[in-house]
């Protein structure tokens, strides 16, 4: 099935809307992952044969996870990773901690029991006492369970502390959808953004997120680095990623694609799909302009506003839900310090206010997809 | 010091550890305990076929924990008591009157499906008519609700029971902790089942507590606490019973912790070889299948033939593929409808 779904995507033409579209191609298979398995069955073949891990000449989303990890564990012995499954055979649910535990070791790469409030108390605890701990929720929707750790301590201890104390902990967890309904597919990053204290991130390419996750683990305050399964397999996204790369700031959004009529910003497994409405918008003439907010708190709104200064029309696009998201946040940032630029009111994309449904046809009626960009887009044109 | 029970945990045996006539039980009642248990296999097993055939997004089993699942629901009362199960838990479906074509119509999503109108992945099950609560997909949750359930049973004079179940990975949640704690300080007739079935995906049990014995647990939470032999569905009857009837006179809950074993990999994408051998699971797919366990105990007590156990298979089989023909063909939802069921109707 997951070999299907490869081949129709390298029929694919090589440009980004293609990426986009693979990405939905893909979604049957993660479905099944994200519902607390293991691997999907091509990596676990791919796990078996290779018994030397090199490492890979371009990367897919998963192995710039995977990498990051591993370089800065190799280069800081106070790096640890714990949780669920990231010491399996098959190098944890979805491969991202693969090869880890036979070169680190069981001391370094733990399991955890399915005990989600002491994988993020622990981390804190572990961290305030000289540790770098990278605390791993199998996904998004589990870190709920943790929440008083992560939102009551982790944000808190530094200020509580008078600032004696902080917490270099990194959270990752994995945010997805498909056919994983209602309480396994929330994409829940707006909840952490609202608290002071933490750092919040969701890169949308495989060498930002490597980038980004050096640089979270590397950094002082608690990180909530945020993964999409969506994109996790996706070969048209791969890249090459040195091992010399220096860390990506975590403090700075970026323009992903140029252009002039409108902005569109995004992130996470939403910028595949922006950039892919972007280039079918072109062929209509409409140029825009998609500026990744990999970066949520602080929020880094200059590039995106640059833009607005320039386009005068803004589409924020996002998988949350439209009320009170993180969608909301942006949309409001921008209102606040580009009003005098604006020449239509800002369109936001975003999740139908539903539960999210098990049933295919359910669900990709409720999640946002090119189209919905598209339209959005010509909207605020018009 | 006060001890938890065990029953069937001293030796291995072909059969069962527990007369059915000692318990109360008649050769017709140990006929419809194998009959659910065969209908409930044959429907694990095709499910997963179907899964194969890629006409279903996913699939996950409870294959090797019928007699745990079965000899439980068979000592309560379907129609009156309330059920929370997990994932795995075909078998307490089947046994509290959900149909195969029920649990059809939610394997391939479709409009009718009685557990959410296609709403809940598979395996995540509901049923109004039968009281059976619908759950949430991260795992344990569904315990402190049973302490809820049975508490308003209790508060408004009734003496309906809650069963919940759980995995013995389930059991590190804090949600256990408290949920039977809750439950034992306000006397909630809950029935707290953990299906132990040794793994949690690839983490093996002493990898994720240090004691041997969940049940061990219930004597910090002040309940009985009990260890039973989970593939022999007649003792899993017994210890049931025997919590229900103290329940029923407002004694409170009971932790039953039922030694079981899942003879396939954790879901349908999970390869089990990384991490268990195979003559375990063999073990566990040929004298210690919980069937094979209960065949052998009709054979050798001379409730039925051979013929008629294959009888009763053939029929479970042809049952279960009728129900999956006619599911496939039901109509699915339309897009519109996934803006439904939001807020309660007034
Ligand atoms: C809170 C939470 N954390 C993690 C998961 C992912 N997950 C799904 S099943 C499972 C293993 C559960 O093991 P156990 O409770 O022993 O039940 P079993 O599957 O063995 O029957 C895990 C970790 C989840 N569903 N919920
Ligand atoms: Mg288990």
């Amino acid at each position: 099935m997951a070999e299907e779904q490869e081949k129709v995507a390298e029929a694919e033409a090589e440009d980004v809307s293609a990426a986009a579209e693979a990405d939905q191609e893909a979604l049957p298979q993660e479905a099944q992952e994200a519902s607390g398995e293991s691997a999907p069955e091509a990596e676990q073949a791919e796990a078996v044969q290779t018994e030397q891990r090199e490492r890979p000449n371009k990367m897919r989303m998963v192995d710039a996870i995977n990498w990051a990890m591993i370089d800065e564990m190799r280069a800081d012995e106070d790096v640890f990773l714990m949780g669920e499954e990231v010491a399996g055979g098959s190098g944890g649910t979805y491969g991202a901690s693969r090869g880890m535990l036979e070169e680190f070791g069981e001391r370094r790469i733990r399991n955890t029991p399915i005990s989600e409030m002491v994988i993020g108390g622990a981390a804190v605890g572990a961290a305030m006492n000289g540790l770098k701990p990278i605390a791993e929720y199998m996904t998004a929707n589990f870190a709920m369970l943790g929440m008083d750790a992560i939102v009551n301590h982790a944000a808190k201890i530094y200020s509580m502390f008078g600032g004696q104390f902080n917490v270099p902990v990194t959270y990752r967890m994995a945010a997805t959808w498909s056919q994983n309904s209602a309480t396994h597919s929330q994409t829940i990053e707006g909840w952490f953004a609202h608290v002071p204290g933490l750092k919040v991130v969701y890169p949308g390419t495989p060498k930002d997120a490597y980038g980004m996750l050096r640089a979270a683990i590397q950094d002082p305050d608690p990180v909530i680095f945020y993964e999409s399964i969506n994109l996790y397999y996706n070969r048209r996204l791969a890249e090459e990623i040195p091992a010399d790369m220096a860390p990506i700031p975590l403090d700075r959004n970026v323009v992903k694609r140029e252009g002039s009529d409108v902005t569109i910003l995004t992130y996470g497994r939403m910028l595949s799909v922006c950039l892919g409405a972007a280039a079918k918008l072109e062929k209509e003439g409409i140029s825009a302009e998609v500026v990744d907010m990999r970066v949520l708190r602080p929020l880094d709104l200059e590039p995106a506003l640059a833009s607005f200064k320039k386009t005068y029309r803004a589409v924020v696009a996002t998988d949350d839900w439209r009320s009170v998201g993180m969608g909301a946040e942006l949309a409001a940032s921008l209102y606040e310090h580009g009003f005098d630029y604006l020449d239509a009111p800002i369109e936001r994309v975003a999740q139908k206010e539903v539960p999210t449904p098990y049933n295919r046809t359910l669900e990709l009626s409720a999640f946002p997809d090119e189209e919905d960009v598209i339209n959005a887009v010509k909207k605020v044109i018009r | 010091m006060i001890e938890i029970e065990r029953v069937g945990m001293d030796e291995v045996v072909a059969g069962s550890h527990v007369n059915h006539e000692a318990v109360g039980l008649t050769r017709e009642d140990v006929l419809e305990l194998f009959r659910l248990m065969v209908l409930t296999r044959r429907l694990d097993e095709r499910s997963e076929q179907v899964q194969r055939q890629g006409k279903t997004a996913f699939y996950i089993s409870g294959r090797g924990q019928e007699a745990t699942q079965i000899g439980c629901a068979y000592a309560m009362e379907p129609g009156k008591d309330w059920f929370l199960p997990y994932y795995r838990d075909f078998g307490i479906m089947l046994a509290v009157g959900a149909t195969p074509r029920d649990l059809a119509l939610a394997l391939f999503a479709k409009k009718d499906d009685p557990a959410s109108g296609a709403r809940q992945m598979p395996a995540h099950f509901g049923h109004r008519d039968y009281n059976v609560f619908t759950s949430s997909s991260p795992v344990s949750t569904q315990i402190p609700q049973a302490a809820g359930i049975a508490y308003a049973s209790k508060l408004r004079g009734e003496d309906a029971v809650c069963y919940v179940a759980f995995g013995e990975g389930g059991s590190s949640k804090g949600d256990f902790h408290e949920g039977l704690n809750f439950a034992a300080i306000w006397k909630s007739p809950v029935i707290f089942l953990c299906q132990n079935n040794r793994y949690a995906i690839s983490v093996g049990q002493e990898k994720q507590m240090a004691v041997e014995d969940v049940a061990s647990r219930a004597i910090g939470y002040g309940m009985p606490g009990v260890v039973v032999d989970g593939q022999d569905v007649l003792a899993v009857y017994k210890v049931t019973k025997e919590a229900v009837d103290r329940a029923r006179r407002g004694e409170g809950p009971t932790l039953i912790e039922a030694k079981t074993y899942r003879i396939v990999p954790h879901s349908s994408d999970d390869d089990d070889r990384l991490y268990r051998t195979r003559e375990e699971v063999d073990t566990y797919r040929t004298s210690q299948d919980p069937i094979v366990r209960l065949r052998t105990y009709i054979l050798e007590n001379e409730l039925a033939t051979d013929e008629e156990l294959d009888h009763i298979d053939k029929e479970a089989l042809a049952h279960v593929d009728e129900a999956l023909d006619w599911a496939e063909q039901q109509p699915d939802p339309v897009a519109e409808e996934a803006a439904l069921y939001v807020f309660a109707e007034a």
